[in-house]
Protein backbone atom coordinates (compact mmCIF):
# COMPACT_ATOMS: atom_id res chain seq x y z
CA UNK A 1 0.00 0.00 0.00
CA UNK A 2 1.55 3.64 -1.11
CA UNK A 3 2.25 5.22 2.20
CA UNK A 4 2.27 8.83 1.97
CA UNK A 5 4.88 9.40 4.79
CA UNK A 6 4.73 12.98 5.16
CA UNK A 7 0.78 12.62 6.52
CA UNK A 8 0.25 9.13 7.53
CA UNK A 9 -1.42 10.24 10.61
CA UNK A 10 -2.83 13.53 10.10
CA UNK A 11 -5.36 13.45 7.95
CA UNK A 12 -8.37 12.24 9.62
CA UNK A 13 -11.65 14.12 9.82
CA UNK A 14 -11.24 14.97 13.32
CA UNK A 15 -8.60 17.33 13.90
CA UNK A 16 -8.38 16.07 17.89
CA UNK A 17 -7.44 12.69 16.61
CA UNK A 18 -4.84 13.54 14.54
CA UNK A 19 -3.35 15.59 17.19
CA UNK A 20 -3.49 12.88 19.65
CA UNK A 21 -2.28 10.44 17.18
CA UNK A 22 0.65 13.17 17.17
CA UNK A 23 1.20 13.11 20.10
CA UNK A 24 1.51 9.56 20.87
CA UNK A 25 4.33 9.67 18.39
CA UNK A 26 6.06 12.70 18.96
CA UNK A 27 6.03 11.30 23.08
CA UNK A 28 7.12 7.77 22.21
CA UNK A 29 10.33 9.03 20.16
CA UNK A 30 11.21 11.84 23.39
CA UNK A 31 11.18 8.71 25.58
CA UNK A 32 13.21 6.40 22.68
CA UNK A 33 15.42 9.49 22.36
CA UNK A 34 16.02 9.70 27.13
CA UNK A 35 16.58 5.83 26.56
CA UNK A 36 18.72 6.53 23.85
CA UNK A 37 20.95 9.00 26.27
CA UNK A 38 20.60 6.62 29.25
CA UNK A 39 22.57 3.84 27.04
CA UNK A 40 25.25 6.18 25.85
CA UNK A 41 25.54 7.84 29.65
CA UNK A 42 25.87 4.16 31.24
CA UNK A 43 28.60 3.26 28.93
CA UNK A 44 30.42 6.39 29.36
CA UNK A 45 30.32 6.30 32.98
CA UNK A 46 31.19 2.61 32.84
CA UNK A 47 34.45 3.40 30.73
CA UNK A 48 35.77 6.55 32.67
CA UNK A 49 34.92 5.31 35.99
CA UNK A 50 32.55 7.87 37.23
CA UNK A 51 30.25 7.08 39.92
CA UNK A 52 28.91 10.28 40.06
CA UNK A 53 27.44 10.34 36.09
CA UNK A 54 26.37 6.36 36.89
CA UNK A 55 23.90 7.40 39.60
CA UNK A 56 22.16 10.15 37.60
CA UNK A 57 21.72 7.42 35.06
CA UNK A 58 19.99 5.12 37.92
CA UNK A 59 17.99 8.37 39.07
CA UNK A 60 17.14 9.29 36.05
CA UNK A 61 15.26 5.94 35.08
CA UNK A 62 12.73 6.90 37.27
CA UNK A 63 11.33 9.50 34.43
CA UNK A 64 11.90 6.36 32.04
CA UNK A 65 9.29 4.71 33.68
CA UNK A 66 7.09 7.59 34.21
CA UNK A 67 7.02 8.21 30.73
CA UNK A 68 6.09 4.60 29.67
CA UNK A 69 3.22 4.82 32.14
CA UNK A 70 1.92 8.09 30.48
CA UNK A 71 2.30 6.71 27.37
CA UNK A 72 0.53 3.35 28.19
CA UNK A 73 -2.30 5.58 29.24
CA UNK A 74 -2.79 7.77 26.28
CA UNK A 75 -2.60 5.01 24.17
CA UNK A 76 -5.67 3.26 26.00
CA UNK A 77 -7.61 6.29 26.03
CA UNK A 78 -7.01 6.81 22.01
CA UNK A 79 -8.66 3.38 22.13
CA UNK A 80 -11.04 3.88 24.40
CA UNK A 81 -12.09 7.32 22.60
CA UNK A 82 -11.23 6.47 18.88
CA UNK A 83 -11.76 2.96 18.03
CA UNK A 84 -8.72 3.31 16.15
CA UNK A 85 -8.73 0.61 12.89
CA UNK A 86 -5.99 -0.08 10.39
CA UNK A 87 -2.98 1.38 10.14
CA UNK A 88 -4.18 3.80 13.15
CA UNK A 89 -4.82 0.57 14.93
CA UNK A 90 -1.25 -0.87 14.20
CA UNK A 91 0.03 2.41 15.36
CA UNK A 92 -1.43 1.90 18.87
CA UNK A 93 -0.63 -1.43 19.47
CA UNK A 94 2.96 -0.90 18.15
CA UNK A 95 3.32 1.79 20.17
CA UNK A 96 2.27 0.14 23.14
CA UNK A 97 4.27 -2.81 22.66
CA UNK A 98 7.50 -0.95 22.01
CA UNK A 99 7.31 1.10 24.75
CA UNK A 100 7.97 -1.82 27.51
CA UNK A 101 10.73 -2.73 24.73
CA UNK A 102 11.88 0.94 25.64
CA UNK A 103 11.47 0.62 29.29
CA UNK A 104 13.16 -2.48 29.64
CA UNK A 105 16.31 -0.51 27.56
CA UNK A 106 16.65 1.81 30.23
CA UNK A 107 16.51 -0.96 32.96
CA UNK A 108 19.32 -2.31 31.22
CA UNK A 109 21.33 1.00 31.24
CA UNK A 110 20.14 1.29 35.12
CA UNK A 111 21.77 -2.08 35.54
CA UNK A 112 24.91 -1.14 33.81
CA UNK A 113 25.23 1.83 35.61
CA UNK A 114 25.43 -0.03 38.65
CA UNK A 115 28.02 -2.37 37.47
CA UNK A 116 29.78 0.66 36.45
CA UNK A 117 29.96 2.24 40.27
CA UNK A 118 30.43 -1.23 41.34
CA UNK A 119 33.72 -1.55 39.16
CA UNK A 120 34.56 2.26 39.58
CA UNK A 121 34.91 1.42 43.32
CA UNK A 122 37.01 -1.49 42.55
CA UNK A 123 39.80 0.70 40.76
CA UNK A 124 42.15 -0.61 37.58
CA UNK A 125 40.00 -0.84 34.19
CA UNK A 126 39.52 -4.51 34.20
CA UNK A 127 39.45 -6.69 30.65
CA UNK A 128 36.86 -6.33 28.08
CA UNK A 129 35.89 -2.66 27.81
CA UNK A 130 37.45 -2.76 24.45
CA UNK A 131 34.55 -5.46 23.42
CA UNK A 132 32.19 -3.12 25.86
CA UNK A 133 32.89 0.00 23.80
CA UNK A 134 32.37 -2.14 20.57
CA UNK A 135 29.34 -3.76 21.12
CA UNK A 136 28.14 -0.47 22.83
CA UNK A 137 28.54 1.57 19.91
CA UNK A 138 26.97 -1.40 17.99
CA UNK A 139 23.55 -2.06 19.79
CA UNK A 140 23.55 2.48 20.27
CA UNK A 141 23.49 2.64 16.27
CA UNK A 142 20.59 -0.41 16.30
CA UNK A 143 18.31 1.36 18.92
CA UNK A 144 18.80 4.70 16.84
CA UNK A 145 18.24 3.74 13.78
CA UNK A 146 15.09 1.42 14.89
CA UNK A 147 13.98 4.79 16.30
CA UNK A 148 14.40 6.94 13.03
CA UNK A 149 12.98 3.60 11.50
CA UNK A 150 9.84 4.60 12.98
CA UNK A 151 10.06 7.94 12.68
CA UNK A 152 10.14 7.64 8.82
CA UNK A 153 7.95 4.66 8.79
CA UNK A 154 11.11 3.26 7.22
CA UNK A 155 10.45 -0.43 7.15
CA UNK A 156 13.93 -0.88 4.90
CA UNK A 157 15.65 0.25 7.82
CA UNK A 158 13.63 -2.18 9.90
CA UNK A 159 14.36 -4.98 7.74
CA UNK A 160 18.13 -4.06 8.37
CA UNK A 161 18.26 -3.69 12.22
CA UNK A 162 16.50 -7.39 12.11
CA UNK A 163 19.93 -8.67 10.16
CA UNK A 164 22.71 -6.56 12.57
CA UNK A 165 20.71 -8.21 15.72
CA UNK A 166 22.54 -11.77 14.08
CA UNK A 167 26.00 -9.70 14.14
CA UNK A 168 25.78 -8.31 17.80
CA UNK A 169 24.94 -12.06 18.87
CA UNK A 170 28.43 -13.30 16.73
CA UNK A 171 29.93 -10.40 18.46
CA UNK A 172 28.43 -10.97 22.67
CA UNK A 173 29.71 -14.87 22.03
CA UNK A 174 33.16 -13.89 20.67
CA UNK A 175 33.58 -11.45 24.04
CA UNK A 176 32.44 -13.86 26.14
CA UNK A 177 34.71 -16.23 24.92
CA UNK A 178 37.35 -13.84 25.42
CA UNK A 179 36.66 -12.79 29.00
CA UNK A 180 36.73 -16.36 29.71
CA UNK A 181 40.13 -16.60 28.64
CA UNK A 182 40.99 -13.80 30.78
CA UNK A 183 39.44 -15.59 34.01
CA UNK A 184 41.51 -18.67 33.26
CA UNK A 185 44.44 -16.77 32.83
CA UNK A 186 43.87 -15.74 36.59
CA UNK A 187 41.37 -16.12 39.06
CA UNK A 188 41.71 -13.01 40.67
CA UNK A 189 39.81 -11.68 37.59
CA UNK A 190 36.61 -13.33 38.01
CA UNK A 191 34.79 -10.97 39.75
CA UNK A 192 35.56 -8.44 37.50
CA UNK A 193 35.33 -10.11 34.73
CA UNK A 194 31.96 -11.39 35.87
CA UNK A 195 30.92 -7.71 36.40
CA UNK A 196 31.63 -6.89 32.66
CA UNK A 197 30.22 -10.00 31.38
CA UNK A 198 26.53 -8.89 33.14
CA UNK A 199 27.43 -5.33 31.12
CA UNK A 200 27.96 -7.29 28.07
CA UNK A 201 24.91 -9.34 28.81
CA UNK A 202 22.63 -5.94 29.45
CA UNK A 203 23.93 -4.74 25.74
CA UNK A 204 23.16 -8.02 23.96
CA UNK A 205 20.00 -7.26 25.32
CA UNK A 206 19.62 -3.62 24.37
CA UNK A 207 20.12 -5.15 20.80
CA UNK A 208 17.25 -7.55 21.47
CA UNK A 209 14.81 -4.58 22.11
CA UNK A 210 16.39 -2.66 18.99
CA UNK A 211 15.39 -5.81 16.68
CA UNK A 212 11.84 -6.23 18.53
CA UNK A 213 10.78 -2.11 18.16
CA UNK A 214 12.36 -2.81 14.41
CA UNK A 215 9.60 -5.95 13.97
CA UNK A 216 6.93 -3.78 15.25
CA UNK A 217 8.02 -1.19 12.83
CA UNK A 218 7.51 -3.99 10.51
CA UNK A 219 4.17 -4.43 11.40
CA UNK A 220 3.00 -0.67 11.34
CA UNK A 221 3.70 0.28 7.93
CA UNK A 222 3.36 -3.78 5.98
CA UNK A 223 0.50 -4.62 8.74
CA UNK A 224 2.17 -8.14 8.46
CA UNK A 225 4.12 -9.37 11.85
CA UNK A 226 7.29 -10.76 11.18
CA UNK A 227 8.17 -12.02 15.37
CA UNK A 228 9.51 -14.90 15.28
CA UNK A 229 10.15 -15.57 11.19
CA UNK A 230 13.03 -16.12 9.64
CA UNK A 231 14.54 -12.88 8.43
CA UNK A 232 13.63 -14.06 4.70
CA UNK A 233 10.27 -14.20 5.33
CA UNK A 234 10.85 -10.41 6.72
CA UNK A 235 12.44 -9.71 3.58
CA UNK A 236 9.66 -11.24 1.67
CA UNK A 237 7.65 -8.49 3.64
CA UNK A 238 8.99 -5.81 3.26
CA UNK A 239 9.51 -6.24 -0.14
CA UNK A 240 5.99 -6.40 -1.12
CA UNK B 1 -46.21 -7.68 -6.07
CA UNK B 2 -43.94 -8.15 -8.95
CA UNK B 3 -43.39 -5.14 -10.85
CA UNK B 4 -43.60 -5.42 -14.60
CA UNK B 5 -41.59 -2.32 -14.92
CA UNK B 6 -39.12 -3.88 -14.47
CA UNK B 7 -36.47 -4.81 -17.34
CA UNK B 8 -34.48 -7.30 -15.96
CA UNK B 9 -31.88 -7.79 -18.55
CA UNK B 10 -29.63 -11.40 -17.96
CA UNK B 11 -26.40 -12.60 -19.70
CA UNK B 12 -25.48 -16.30 -19.19
CA UNK B 13 -24.93 -17.54 -15.87
CA UNK B 14 -21.27 -18.66 -15.34
CA UNK B 15 -22.30 -21.45 -12.72
CA UNK B 16 -18.73 -23.11 -13.11
CA UNK B 17 -16.85 -19.58 -12.23
CA UNK B 18 -13.93 -21.12 -10.38
CA UNK B 19 -12.67 -19.86 -7.07
CA UNK B 20 -9.85 -17.33 -7.18
CA UNK B 21 -8.68 -14.36 -4.79
CA UNK B 22 -8.10 -11.74 -6.84
CA UNK B 23 -4.88 -10.38 -6.52
CA UNK B 24 -4.19 -8.05 -4.67
CA UNK B 25 -3.09 -5.00 -6.99
CA UNK B 26 -1.77 -1.84 -5.23
CA UNK B 27 -4.28 0.43 -6.57
CA UNK B 28 -3.27 4.33 -6.10
CA UNK B 29 -4.36 6.56 -3.71
CA UNK B 30 -7.83 7.16 -4.05
CA UNK B 31 -8.38 5.64 -7.34
CA UNK B 32 -11.06 2.88 -7.97
CA UNK B 33 -10.92 0.43 -11.10
CA UNK B 34 -14.89 -0.14 -12.11
CA UNK B 35 -15.98 -3.84 -11.86
CA UNK B 36 -12.55 -4.63 -10.15
CA UNK B 37 -12.58 -5.77 -6.68
CA UNK B 38 -9.37 -6.32 -4.90
CA UNK B 39 -9.49 -9.17 -2.19
CA UNK B 40 -11.83 -12.37 -1.86
CA UNK B 41 -14.81 -11.45 -3.59
CA UNK B 42 -15.41 -15.07 -4.50
CA UNK B 43 -16.21 -18.35 -2.60
CA UNK B 44 -16.52 -22.37 -2.97
CA UNK B 45 -19.59 -21.80 -0.62
CA UNK B 46 -21.54 -19.53 -2.58
CA UNK B 47 -24.71 -18.99 -1.21
CA UNK B 48 -25.47 -15.90 -3.44
CA UNK B 49 -23.63 -16.27 -6.66
CA UNK B 50 -23.70 -12.38 -8.61
CA UNK B 51 -22.36 -11.97 -11.35
CA UNK B 52 -21.37 -8.34 -13.06
CA UNK B 53 -24.28 -6.87 -11.33
CA UNK B 54 -25.36 -3.04 -12.26
CA UNK B 55 -28.37 -1.29 -11.36
CA UNK B 56 -30.07 2.03 -12.46
CA UNK B 57 -31.84 4.23 -11.16
CA UNK B 58 -33.47 5.84 -14.68
CA UNK B 59 -30.17 7.14 -16.21
CA UNK B 60 -28.00 7.37 -12.91
CA UNK B 61 -26.13 4.14 -12.71
CA UNK B 62 -26.05 3.55 -8.98
CA UNK B 63 -24.30 0.10 -9.24
CA UNK B 64 -21.88 -1.06 -11.28
CA UNK B 65 -20.48 -3.76 -12.43
CA UNK B 66 -20.03 -5.53 -9.27
CA UNK B 67 -19.37 -8.97 -9.04
CA UNK B 68 -19.70 -11.27 -5.10
CA UNK B 69 -20.37 -14.36 -3.70
CA UNK B 70 -22.05 -14.68 -0.41
CA UNK B 71 -21.14 -18.03 1.07
CA UNK B 72 -23.58 -20.18 2.70
CA UNK B 73 -23.68 -19.51 6.57
CA UNK B 74 -21.38 -16.57 6.64
CA UNK B 75 -22.18 -12.92 8.12
CA UNK B 76 -21.13 -10.59 5.27
CA UNK B 77 -21.04 -6.61 6.41
CA UNK B 78 -21.44 -4.30 3.43
CA UNK B 79 -19.65 -0.72 4.83
CA UNK B 80 -19.39 2.61 2.96
CA UNK B 81 -20.50 6.27 2.72
CA UNK B 82 -23.54 6.90 2.41
CA UNK B 83 -24.81 6.60 -1.07
CA UNK B 84 -21.82 4.31 -2.13
CA UNK B 85 -24.69 1.91 -3.33
CA UNK B 86 -24.41 -0.70 -0.03
CA UNK B 87 -28.07 -0.22 0.33
CA UNK B 88 -29.53 -0.63 -3.40
CA UNK B 89 -27.17 -4.03 -3.63
CA UNK B 90 -28.39 -5.34 -0.62
CA UNK B 91 -32.53 -4.81 -1.86
CA UNK B 92 -31.36 -6.52 -5.37
CA UNK B 93 -30.97 -9.99 -3.32
CA UNK B 94 -34.84 -10.14 -2.33
CA UNK B 95 -36.09 -7.81 -5.29
CA UNK B 96 -37.13 -5.10 -3.05
CA UNK B 97 -36.07 -2.29 -5.78
CA UNK B 98 -38.92 -4.05 -7.81
CA UNK B 99 -40.91 -1.22 -6.36
CA UNK B 100 -39.32 1.54 -7.51
CA UNK B 101 -40.47 2.07 -11.62
CA UNK B 102 -37.50 3.81 -12.46
CA UNK B 103 -35.05 1.02 -11.23
CA UNK B 104 -33.28 -1.67 -13.70
CA UNK B 105 -31.22 -4.50 -12.67
CA UNK B 106 -28.93 -5.97 -14.65
CA UNK B 107 -26.60 -9.03 -14.93
CA UNK B 108 -26.63 -12.34 -12.97
CA UNK B 109 -28.29 -12.88 -9.47
CA UNK B 110 -28.00 -16.52 -8.96
CA UNK B 111 -29.69 -18.34 -5.00
CA UNK B 112 -28.69 -21.30 -5.12
CA UNK B 113 -29.57 -22.04 -8.62
CA UNK B 114 -32.37 -19.98 -8.84
CA UNK B 115 -32.23 -16.65 -11.02
CA UNK B 116 -33.63 -14.10 -8.55
CA UNK B 117 -34.42 -11.72 -11.31
CA UNK B 118 -36.36 -14.26 -13.70
CA UNK B 119 -39.40 -12.39 -14.96
CA UNK B 120 -41.44 -15.21 -14.09
CA UNK B 121 -40.02 -16.05 -10.57
CA UNK B 122 -42.86 -15.64 -7.63
CA UNK B 123 -41.27 -12.74 -5.63
CA UNK B 124 -43.40 -13.82 -2.08
CA UNK B 125 -41.89 -17.05 -2.38
CA UNK B 126 -38.44 -15.38 -2.73
CA UNK B 127 -39.02 -13.41 0.00
CA UNK B 128 -39.93 -16.27 2.36
CA UNK B 129 -36.92 -17.70 1.54
CA UNK B 130 -34.76 -14.41 1.33
CA UNK B 131 -36.22 -12.35 4.64
CA UNK B 132 -35.37 -8.51 5.70
CA UNK B 133 -35.53 -6.96 8.66
CA UNK B 134 -35.26 -2.85 7.86
CA UNK B 135 -33.78 0.53 10.03
CA UNK B 136 -36.51 1.32 11.75
CA UNK B 137 -38.29 -1.30 13.29
CA UNK B 138 -42.14 -1.67 11.61
CA UNK B 139 -43.93 -4.18 13.16
CA UNK B 140 -47.66 -4.32 11.92
CA UNK B 141 -50.30 -2.42 14.40
CA UNK B 142 -51.38 -5.92 16.03
CA UNK B 143 -50.30 -8.07 18.72
CA UNK B 144 -46.94 -9.25 18.80
CA UNK B 145 -48.70 -12.75 18.66
CA UNK B 146 -50.08 -12.09 15.34
CA UNK B 147 -46.66 -9.91 14.09
CA UNK B 148 -44.90 -13.43 13.94
CA UNK B 149 -47.79 -15.65 13.22
CA UNK B 150 -48.83 -13.71 10.16
CA UNK B 151 -45.86 -14.89 7.44
CA UNK B 152 -46.57 -18.43 8.85
CA UNK B 153 -49.79 -18.33 8.28
CA UNK B 154 -49.58 -17.12 4.62
CA UNK B 155 -47.36 -19.33 3.58
CA UNK B 156 -49.33 -21.97 5.05
CA UNK B 157 -46.48 -23.50 7.46
CA UNK B 158 -48.94 -24.69 9.68
CA UNK B 159 -52.67 -25.89 9.58
CA UNK B 160 -53.39 -25.94 13.38
CA UNK B 161 -53.08 -23.82 16.25
CA UNK B 162 -50.91 -25.76 17.90
CA UNK B 163 -48.24 -25.68 15.20
CA UNK B 164 -48.29 -21.90 14.86
CA UNK B 165 -48.05 -21.00 18.31
CA UNK B 166 -45.06 -23.24 18.38
CA UNK B 167 -43.58 -21.36 15.67
CA UNK B 168 -44.12 -18.40 17.11
CA UNK B 169 -42.38 -19.72 20.16
CA UNK B 170 -39.33 -20.59 18.80
CA UNK B 171 -39.49 -17.78 16.27
CA UNK B 172 -39.62 -15.45 19.56
CA UNK B 173 -36.74 -17.30 21.52
CA UNK B 174 -34.25 -17.49 18.87
CA UNK B 175 -35.09 -13.66 18.58
CA UNK B 176 -34.24 -13.67 22.12
CA UNK B 177 -37.57 -12.05 23.29
CA UNK B 178 -39.87 -14.92 24.38
CA UNK B 179 -39.44 -14.31 27.91
CA UNK B 180 -39.51 -10.75 27.62
CA UNK B 181 -43.03 -10.80 25.89
CA UNK B 182 -44.52 -14.52 26.85
CA UNK B 183 -47.25 -13.24 29.46
CA UNK B 184 -48.53 -10.48 26.82
CA UNK B 185 -48.82 -11.73 23.05
CA UNK B 186 -52.05 -10.15 22.96
CA UNK B 187 -50.50 -6.82 23.60
CA UNK B 188 -49.69 -4.53 20.84
CA UNK B 189 -46.60 -4.54 19.31
CA UNK B 190 -46.17 -1.09 18.60
CA UNK B 191 -46.60 -0.49 22.36
CA UNK B 192 -42.95 -2.30 22.81
CA UNK B 193 -39.42 -0.32 23.11
CA UNK B 194 -37.61 0.41 19.84
CA UNK B 195 -35.31 -2.68 20.43
CA UNK B 196 -37.90 -4.80 21.28
CA UNK B 197 -39.36 -3.96 18.12
CA UNK B 198 -36.66 -4.83 16.54
CA UNK B 199 -36.09 -7.98 17.80
CA UNK B 200 -39.54 -8.56 16.74
CA UNK B 201 -38.72 -8.10 13.37
CA UNK B 202 -36.39 -10.46 13.21
CA UNK B 203 -38.35 -13.16 14.79
CA UNK B 204 -41.31 -12.24 12.07
CA UNK B 205 -38.66 -11.97 9.61
CA UNK B 206 -37.20 -15.89 10.30
CA UNK B 207 -40.77 -17.30 11.13
CA UNK B 208 -41.00 -18.60 7.93
CA UNK B 209 -37.71 -20.70 7.98
CA UNK B 210 -36.09 -17.93 5.54
CA UNK B 211 -32.28 -19.12 4.25
CA UNK B 212 -31.15 -15.84 4.12
CA UNK B 213 -32.16 -12.84 6.10
CA UNK B 214 -30.79 -9.36 4.74
CA UNK B 215 -30.71 -6.48 7.44
CA UNK B 216 -30.39 -2.88 6.55
CA UNK B 217 -29.14 -0.73 9.25
CA UNK B 218 -30.79 -2.82 11.36
CA UNK B 219 -29.63 -1.22 14.78
CA UNK B 220 -29.32 2.21 13.72
CA UNK B 221 -32.37 3.52 15.29
CA UNK B 222 -31.65 1.16 18.91
CA UNK B 223 -29.78 2.35 21.97
CA UNK B 224 -26.48 0.17 22.85
CA UNK B 225 -27.97 -2.29 25.30
CA UNK B 226 -30.54 -2.75 22.69
CA UNK B 227 -27.94 -3.03 19.54
CA UNK B 228 -25.59 -4.93 22.01
CA UNK B 229 -28.81 -8.21 21.77
CA UNK B 230 -29.33 -7.67 18.06
CA UNK B 231 -25.90 -8.20 17.44
CA UNK B 232 -25.58 -11.12 20.05
CA UNK B 233 -28.56 -12.16 17.90
CA UNK B 234 -26.93 -12.15 14.68
CA UNK B 235 -24.16 -14.72 15.81
CA UNK B 236 -26.53 -17.34 17.16
CA UNK B 237 -28.51 -16.75 13.90
CA UNK B 238 -25.28 -17.27 11.88
CA UNK B 239 -25.51 -21.27 12.54
CA UNK B 240 -28.76 -21.61 10.62
CA UNK B 241 -28.68 -18.29 8.10
CA UNK B 242 -27.14 -16.24 5.55
CA UNK B 243 -26.98 -13.08 7.13
CA UNK B 244 -26.35 -9.92 5.07
CA UNK B 245 -25.93 -6.56 7.32
CA UNK B 246 -25.25 -3.03 5.58
CA UNK B 247 -24.09 -1.05 8.81
CA UNK B 248 -22.81 2.23 9.42
CA UNK B 249 -21.35 1.36 12.61
CA UNK B 250 -17.94 0.45 11.64
CA UNK B 251 -17.32 -1.12 14.77
CA UNK B 252 -20.42 -3.10 14.37
CA UNK B 253 -19.25 -4.71 10.93
CA UNK B 254 -15.93 -5.50 12.68
CA UNK B 255 -17.62 -7.21 15.84
CA UNK B 256 -20.10 -9.37 13.61
CA UNK B 257 -19.17 -10.39 10.28
CA UNK B 258 -16.49 -12.50 9.16
CA UNK B 259 -16.61 -11.11 5.76
CA UNK B 260 -16.50 -7.23 4.98
CA UNK B 261 -17.32 -5.97 1.61
CA UNK B 262 -16.14 -1.80 0.89
CA UNK B 263 -18.61 0.09 -1.19
CA UNK B 264 -17.63 2.93 -2.93
CA UNK B 265 -19.58 5.12 -5.72
CA UNK B 266 -21.45 2.17 -6.81
CA UNK B 267 -18.32 -0.04 -6.98
CA UNK B 268 -17.39 -2.88 -4.59
CA UNK B 269 -13.51 -1.78 -3.45
CA UNK B 270 -12.95 -4.10 -1.51
CA UNK B 271 -14.06 -7.93 0.54
CA UNK B 272 -11.66 -9.67 2.36
CA UNK B 273 -11.53 -11.16 5.84
CA UNK B 274 -13.34 -8.42 8.51
CA UNK B 275 -10.20 -9.24 10.69
CA UNK B 276 -8.09 -8.22 7.71
CA UNK B 277 -10.16 -5.36 6.40
CA UNK B 278 -10.26 -3.82 9.95
CA UNK B 279 -6.27 -4.06 11.01
CA UNK B 280 -4.85 -4.05 7.15
CA UNK B 281 -6.72 -3.33 4.64
CA UNK B 282 -5.63 -3.82 1.12
CA UNK B 283 -6.88 -0.65 -0.75
CA UNK B 284 -6.03 2.45 0.27
CA UNK B 285 -9.76 3.80 -0.24
CA UNK B 286 -11.72 1.02 2.38
CA UNK B 287 -8.22 2.09 5.09
CA UNK B 288 -9.37 6.08 4.27
CA UNK B 289 -13.02 4.90 4.90
CA UNK B 290 -12.23 2.91 7.73
CA UNK B 291 -9.97 5.09 9.82
CA UNK B 292 -12.11 8.60 9.13
CA UNK B 293 -10.38 9.78 6.68
CA UNK B 294 -13.04 9.95 4.16
CA UNK B 295 -12.51 11.50 2.03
Amino acid sequence: MPVNKDNVYGDHISHKFNTELMELKTEFLEMGGLVEAQVDGAIHALIEGDAHEAEEIRARDKIVDKMEMDIDEEATLIIARRQPTARDLRLVISVIKMVADLERVGDEAKKIAKLAIKLSEEGQAPRGYVEVRHIGQHVKTMLQDALDAFARLDSEQALRIMKEDKRVDEEYQAATRALLTFMMEDPRNISRCMSVMWVLRALERVGDHACNIAENVIFMVKGEDVRHTSVEEAERVVGR
Amino acid sequence: MTNMNQTVARETADQDTPVVAVEASKPAHGSVEEGKTVGKPFSDKAKFKLRDVEVFYGENRAIKNISLDIARNEVIAFIGPSGCGKSTFLRCLNRMNDSIDSCRVTGSLMLDDIDIYDPKRDVVELRARVGMVFQKPNPFPKSIYENVAYGPRIHGLANRKADLDEIVENSLRKAGLWDEVKDRLDATATGMSGGQQQRLCIARAIAVSPEVVLMDEPCSALDPIATAKVEELIAELSESYTIVIVTHSMQQAARVSHRTAYFHLGNLVEVNETSKVFTSPEHELTESYITGRFG
